[in-house]
């Protein structure tokens, strides 16, 4: 795989946990947005990765970190400071029990 | 309970406080999404995933969607048709009546309308999504007969005119023209023309080297301009022109026997292939239903995408104004589904669900392994009055020597394809 996708993979977790924010109410609807680039249920198409059932700290992790341009990435910054911490949350809640 | 019943009900309660038990303990309430493509197919699909006691029936004429994006990739042929067309027997399986016919007219007070094959059906609420019409009386000299001459390719229809864009270029003499018009904002897709140009540059590149693509614009700025135009220099060199509206780019009349465009100044350009994106409005049905603004497009409300004009009809997709959200495939899949649970929060009798966002992203392909996006996250403004893009957030691709980024979009935009289009039909 490309150095891109390896650095992706490398980075996260590691950094330190923001604190979570309260959720906000619409995590279900707004989650829908992922759908159209991460598959049906979230769970990955052609190279784009599953984030259903992944623990919801490690994608508030990965989106706050693509949020402050603290991740590599192709698109996902862009996205990511599009919403708030408290619908990151909510997203992330609802992603981390979609199965 | 018949269905007439429950609809006399409905209408004669004027609060929404009825449905709840009317939708939830009697039977279902009945959803009518018109038009199968980005807004309508989502919405139904959503809609019986997300709430089963709602009865969809989806109205669409024709058997096979064959989806406006990768279109251009068809006429470059890195796609075949048959590659972009979608049926709707996963819609089906998912319990959606799935309806091929034209709609003849609607009533909004009775809450029915009229199907070409002579049916009459009714409905609690009601989602249409009937895309764009081009607007024939807009360029004089082009009308549907010099479509056949000139190809729109716009509408892709059954995919004729795709199609017979492509015969078109492959046919083209060695060192030939290819003269694009491209209409002035707002239209459906506005990266599209300028994916169009590559695409086709692309398609010369290897068969016909010496030809040009002249590309007249009505506009002067257009969607990801630099990334676009960086791209062209660099895999293009000398092979495409751009004329905007400020160097006479505004084509106005159409010679299709002459072969040739007017511009607004009266220049003539001689083309061997000429592909018009003539301006256009809200599909017919939207403008005869009365829904439509001077503008020739559908005013909605930001968060249940009821027409201003008659509050029980949703309209999403191209057919809708919104600014600044583009008229794209993805912002009528995310905005089919806040539409969709509008539709049941109120036949519920409960208010909409608040604090919505919108979500955009649009790939195009400009070369091989070369992609490129906009992105766009929106909200409702404060007022309610219609929409605002999220600050500090979307935007396009960086500028700049990144061959690693433009392959990944480029692949990621194959799996946005593949993942909507399940999202849509799957």
């Amino acid at each position: 795989m490309p150095s891109l996708r390896r650095l992706t993979l490398a980075l996260p977790l590691l950094l330190a946990m923001p604190a979570l924010a309260q959720p906000a109410a619409n995590g279900p609807l707004l989650a829908q947005a992922c759908l159209g680039c991460h598959g049906p249920g979230a769970a990955g198409q052609d190279g784009v990765p599953a984030i259903a059932g992944r623990p919801a700290p490690e994608l508030v992790a990965q989106m706050t970190q693509f949020r402050a341009n603290e991740r590599p990435g192709t698109i996902m910054g862009r996205i990511a400071r599009g919403y708030t911490p408290e619908e990151i949350t909510a997203v992330a809640a609802y992603l981390a029990q979609a199965r | 309970m018949t269905h007439t019943t429950r609809r006399a009900l409905l209408a004669a309660a004027p609060a929404l406080i009825a449905a709840p038990a009317l939708a939830q303990n009697q039977g279902q309430a009945r959803l009518v999404v018109v038009g199968g493509g980005f807004g309508g197919a989502s919405a139904a699909r959503f809609a019986r995933m997300t709430y089963p006691w709602l009865e969809v029936t989806l109205i669409e004429p024709k058997t096979r969607f064959v989806t406006c994006p990768y279109g251009n990739l068809v006429l470059a042929g890195k796609r075949r048709l048959e590659q972009i067309s979608h049926g709707y027997d996963g819609l089906r399986a998912r319990g959606v009546n799935v309806v091929h016919d034209w709609v003849a007219g609607i009533d909004p007070a009775a809450r029915s309308l009229r199907l070409r094959g002579g049916a009459s059906l009714t409905y609690d609420r009601l989602i249409l999504s009937p895309g764009i019409a081009l607007r024939w009386d807009a360029l004089p000299g082009y009308d549907e007969a010099a479509a056949e001459i000139f190809p729109h390719a716009w509408v892709p229809g059954e995919g004729a005119q795709t199609t017979l864009l492509r015969r078109q270029i492959e046919a083209m003499p060695e060192g030939g023209v290819v003269g694009l018009a491209i209409p002035d904002n707002p239209f459906r897709c506005p990266p599209g023309p300028y994916e169009r140009i590559s695409m086709i540059a692309a398609h010369l590149k290897r068969h016909n080297p010496r030809a040009k693509i002249l590309a007249f614009d009505a506009k002067n700025a257009f969607s990801k301009q630099g990334l676009f135009q960086d791209a062209w220099a660099e895999l293009y060199p000398g092979m495409i022109e751009w004329v905007p509206a400020s160097q006479d780019g505004r084509i106005t009349r159409m010679d299709p026997g002459a072969r040739e465009f007017e511009s607004e100044f009266g220049t003539r350009h001689k083309v061997d292939v000429g592909n018009v994106i003539p301006p256009q409005s809200a599909a017919r049905i939207a403008i005869e239903a009365g829904l439509t603004n001077a503008s020739g497009w559908v005013p909605v409300d930001p968060l249940t995408f009821e027409a201003r004009q008659a509050p029980s009809i949703h309209v999403i997709g191209d057919a809708n104004v919104a600014p600044p959200m583009p008229k794209s495939g993805y912002v009528a899949n995310s905005t089919a589904k806040q539409a969709v649970a509008s539709v049941a929060a109120l036949l519920r009798g409960e208010a909409p669900p608040p604090a919505p966002v919108y979500f955009n992203t649009c790939y195009s392909h400009v070369g091989e392994d070369y992609g490129i996006s906009v992105v766009g996250v929106f909200r409702p403004n404060a007022d309610g009055s219609g929409f605002v893009e999220t600050p500090q957030s979307g935007g396009v691709s960086p500028r700049g020597n990144h061959p690693e980024q433009r392959r990944l979009e480029a692949l990621y935009a194959d799996a946005w394809y593949a993942s909507i289009t399940r999202d849509m039909f799957g």
